[in-house]
């Protein structure tokens, strides 16, 4: 069975880390639901790379977060924010494609 | 050295609103200094580049009476970082009208203390010809040429401007771009209290009610620091701080939750235990230092790239949507037959497709039965753009297509006048580090009479 991340994290978000870094955050609702998904090792850069059509170079950081029962992507944007050509100046509506992405899991 | 001290934030930004409640109750709490973060890089290159807040005027003004109020009822000393947004020279100079013209009206006086931020451009220069100027985020090393190009630059300051102002006796603060952690750890640690407890608080404390639950609305939090951990807690009795908000915080627009770079150094979070003290307040401890080899401190520039101007429009006809690639293909070359296109840039901005996320969008196609399309165009100057846009939107309207039915227009307009002016745009083109010898260097302080 597979659910999409969207579906058993609590936070999906976006936004940007200084001007020229986009941050996604996926934050679980308990510990044992953050450790479940940690194990399964469904993020790593060519993950999220594929899911947003850039260069696993472009993936800079995957980041656990034990404290907050949290996983953190770091992405290069693909200009400054603001800078001619921009969508998103704050970065805000780019988790879509995280979110929906899907791994396998089972109800527990 | 005291045994506690304590924060107020009455807000996130200055100019955002403080829930008259939440100040109320933390004013009750005895906060030893009220400190407040007005800036951000967040909404864009403009209003650094242009020198421009970017709150509106009668927020700002009420949240800043707000503040002084019991500052000078009760002499709590104020602390603003990154005046007016930006942080530069207008931006300082802007706060410091509003902030007179509340002083005058009310008869308030207090010992101010300015601290400028804006980074001198022969300076600078001289810092990259000595190697002091290092890239952050990005492979760019920063040029003279780059240093030319910009309309301004700030550099954002650390503790140490907020630490000798004090010292000078101001009772109101007004720092142009800092680090928004120093705002609020500057009291804390000239109290003696450690520094990366101090920064550390800060940076919770600098997005005012963010780190509690549930988020919504600008508020209030407060910080109690001590001697081995500090408390955080929002004073709005509707709000609590839990592990999981406070902890999340951590997390938000930075690219390491586990370290904060800072001048000088850095806080560490490795180690950092966060443990629920009450049912509505959280204790943080075991966050450290780790100091840094060299001092240095983060450098923002923003350069002008022409004017923006642009149009909105829908657009309805399946037979149109089917084709809309070739369709805007044809405008731009409709276009580049009067204006050729090396002078300005021409772009469209398809909503309905990819107008959210451009290049990242993985849904190539499109699931609607309308589309919304922002037309821009920037040049050098305003008439040129206004030019070029006009003819691009009169393109975009009567330009057919194969199997047209819909002759009399292409596009649905929901104002008139369709074109806008949008002003000046700017691009961030300084995001570097500079090294220097002193941390006050590049902070004047005035002290003035308000």
């Amino acid at each position: 069975m597979r659910r999409t991340i969207g579906e058993i994290a609590k936070f999906v978000t976006s936004k940007n880390a200084g001007p020229f870094l986009l941050t996604l955050d996926v934050v679980f609702p308990d510990e044992a639901t953050y450790r479940r998904f940690k194990a399964l090792g469904a993020l790593d850069r060519a993950t999220v790379a594929r899911l947003y059509g850039i260069k696993e170079d472009d993936v800079l950081k995957i980041i656990e977060f034990d404290p907050a029962y949290a996983m953190k992507v770091t992405l290069r944007r693909p200009w400054s924010s603001g800078a001619v050509g921009e969508h998103d100046v704050y970065g805000a509506q780019q988790h879509v494609p995280l979110m929906q992405h899907t791994v396998p899991w089972q109800e527990a | 050295m005291p045994d506690q001290m304590t924060i107020l934030a009455p807000e996130g930004m200055l100019g955002y609103g403080i829930p008259a409640r939440s100040m109320e109750e933390g004013l009750k709490r005895q906060p030893d200094a009220l400190a407040v973060d007005a800036g951000s890089t967040d909404p864009g290159p403009y209003y650094l580049g242009a020198g421009v807040p970017f709150t509106n005027r009668r927020a700002f003004t009420r949240d800043l009476a707000t503040i002084l109020e019991p500052a000078n009822a009760r002499r709590i000393p104020v602390l603003i970082g990154s005046a007016g947004g930006g942080g530069g020279r207008p931006h300082l100079e802007y706060t410091l009208e509003v902030y007179r013209e509340i002083c005058r009206e009310r008869g308030y006086r207090f010992r101010t203390a300015v601290i400028g931020a804006e980074v001198d451009k022969a300076w600078l220069k001289r810092q990259i010809a000595r190697g002091r100027v290092s890239a952050l985020d990005i492979a760019t090393e920063l040029t003279e040429a780059e240093v030319d190009r910009s309309a301004r630059i700030v550099a954002q300051m650390g503790v140490e401007p907020f630490l000798r102002a004090l010292d000078l006796g101001a009772e109101v603060v007004i720092a142009g771009r800092a680090c928004d952690a120093a705002v609020m750890a500057a009291p804390a640690m000239r109290a003696g209290f450690d520094r990366a407890l101090a920064y550390h608080m800060g940076k919770i404390l600098e997005c005012g009610g963010a780190a509690a639950y549930p988020r919504h609305g600008s508020d209030s939090l407060l910080g109690v620091i001590e001697r081995d951990a500090f408390i955080v807690e929002p004073p709005n009795p509707d709000k609590i701080c839990t592990v999981a908000s406070v902890a999340a915080h951590s997390l938000y627009e930075r690219s390491d939750p586990y370290r904060l770079a800072l001048p000088g150094g850095a806080v560490d979070l490795t180690h950092t235990r966060f443990e629920q003290h009450t049912p509505r307040a959280v204790r943080v401890g075991g966050t450290r230092w780790v100091p840094a080899p060299a001092y240095t401190l983060k450098l923002e520039g923003a350069a002008r790239v022409g004017f923006r101007t642009l149009t909105l429009a829908g657009v309805r006809d399946p037979l149109l949507i089917t084709q809309l690639d070739a369709y805007l293909d044809n405008v731009r070359t409709r276009v580049a037959e009067t204006y050729p296109p090396d002078g300005y840039r021409l772009l469209f901005h398809v909503y309905g497709r990819d107008g959210v996320m451009g290049p990242l969008e993985p849904v190539r196609e499109i699931r609607s039965h309308e589309i919304g399309l922002v037309i821009e165009v920037i040049a050098d100057d305003p008439d040129s753009s206004a030019a070029i846009l006009a003819l691009a939107r009169s393109a975009a309207l009567h330009v057919t297509y194969p199997g047209r039915k819909a002759i009399a227009g292409n596009l649905a307009f929901p104002f008139s006048p369709s074109d806008l002016k949008a002003g000046d745009a700017y691009e961030f083109n300084v995001h570097h580090l500079v090294t220097v010898d002193d941390p006050l260097e590049l902070f004047p302080i005035e002290m003035v009479e308000a």
